[in-house]
């Protein structure tokens, strides 16, 4: 409850600071990428409530950027903060982005209960095949690295891996998606709670691919 | 060693047969047809809507037209351990029998075209190996048990349509996937001495062939 409301302030906040960095005069710094600091931080590690960017798969975020220019992300936050930070990015400027930010090493959120970690590698390495939750390592990878247009999960921060299935569970970002929302849709509080926790607490050292 | 291989094969194709026998008496029990509906939509999560496969951090492999005698006996090589994934011995093993048969028959019954995305500059020495072998090394013609469209027949798979990527990791990793119980020999047996025989480019070319059939 308690992070809900700081989660909120800080959306009030950064609703804030992000359109005054919008408005700010173009030329003294690249505008693209100015403005994603002021939420993502500035090494893009990301920032409640905002996502980790850094090391995320290039082709993800490409695709992310483009779903917002078009609106198929619809959650409330994306709404609020994506549809106009992605509005005026040309396509140029979008490839270029996203290959600073892929590029840029990562840390891990560890954000998440560690007596759920067990619990939510089960579910990521094994699915729940009684309950027909599919393996998430099927398609994220035994390192939760991702591939393509397939996202990097590992060290995300709880409160945003939360968030993004909750938000498929009530039938957000449904356009483009597939098949996450029907899979976020078979989890149980617990369970999403579980695999975030893992997957917040973890950090694959290699390369992503 | 020679003669023992094809002592074995006929003892695999003795228990083919067996096997086709009693399952025969599998289909008289029905799913529940609720049950069935939602594990359709479970298995479609990963191998596609309908089932034509799914580029996810491993190929996963089309389902769609798939042999039923060859799709339950893989389900039931997973929860037996006689081929290795972990990821489907734990689908497979909550499966009742009348479920994977049920499953079997759907996935056989839909016919959306092939993914594609294969390299298709390659198909054309793979329709030549598929077609004829390769003599150097004694592997014979695919088209002689998948059959000339690659549709497969009975426990043998159908290739065609299959993606590519997943055809290549397949014949690469043939004898640390298949055929793991050394006592139950099964029809993945008959495959061993031809992935072996074929070198990294030729599986590549004819992974690209099959992926183009329809």
């Amino acid at each position: 409850m308690r992070s809900r409301l700081a989660e909120a302030l800080l959306i009030a906040a950064a609703s804030t600071i992000l359109f005054a960095g919008l408005a700010s005069p173009a030329g003294a710094e690249d505008p693209a990428i100015g403005n994603c600091t002021w939420c993502h931080g500035g090494g893009a590690q990301g920032y409640l409530p905002a996502p980790r960017l850094a090391g995320q798969q290039r082709a993800y975020l490409r695709a992310q950027l483009e779903r917002f220019r078009m609106h198929g992300r619809d959650a409330p936050a994306s709404i609020q903060f994506m549809w106009a930070a992605a509005e005026n990015l040309s396509d140029g400027r979008m490839r270029a982005l996203t290959d600073y930010l892929a590029a840029l090493d990562t840390k891990p959120a560890m954000d998440g209960n560690p007596a759920l970690e067990g619990r939510g590698r089960d579910i990521y390495q094994n699915g729940v095949a009684d309950e027909n939750i599919v393996a998430c390592v099927a398609c994220h990878g035994p390192h939760a690295t991702g591939v393509g247009a397939i996202p990097r999960l590992d060290g995300l921060s709880h409160s945003y891996l939360v968030r993004r299935l909750t938000d498929w569970q009530n039938g957000y970002n449904r356009a483009g998606a597939t098949p996450m929302p029907h899979i976020a849709g078979n989890l149980s509080p617990d369970q999403i709670d579980a695999l975030s926790s893992y997957l917040s607490n973890t950090r694959y050292a290699g390369a992503a691919r | 060693m020679k003669a023992k291989a094809i002592l074995q094969s006929g003892k695999l194709f003795a228990a083919l047969g067996a096997a086709s026998a009693t399952t025969a008496h599998a289909d008289d029990k029905q799913a529940p047809p609720r049950e069935f509906a939602a594990k359709v939509h479970y298995c479609t999560t990963c191998h596609g809507v309908s089932g034509q496969g799914f580029r996810g951090f491993y190929p996963i492999p089309r389902l769609a037209g798939q042999q039923p005698d060859y799709m339950k006996n893989q389900l039931l090589a997973f929860t037996q351990k006689r081929r290795t994934n972990t990821i489907m011995f734990s689908v497979a093993h909550v499966l009742s029998p009348e479920m994977l048969s049920a499953l079997s028959s759907h996935f056989n019954k839909l016919d959306p075209k092939p993914l594609g995305g294969g390299p298709a500059r390659l198909a054309s020495e793979g329709k030549t190996i598929f077609t004829q072998g390769v003599s150097a090394t004694n592997v014979p013609a695919c088209a002689t048990c998948h059959g000339d469209t690659a549709a497969g027949n009975g426990e043998i798979p159908r290739l065609a349509g299959q993606l590519s990527d997943y055809v290549v990791a397949k014949l690469a990793n043939w004898d640390k996937e298949r055929g793991q119980i050394a006592s139950q020999p099964d029809a993945s047996a008959l495959m061993e001495p031809i992935a072996h025989g074929l070198t990294p480019d030729q599986i590549k070319a004819v992974a690209a062939y099959v992926s183009t059939l329809e």
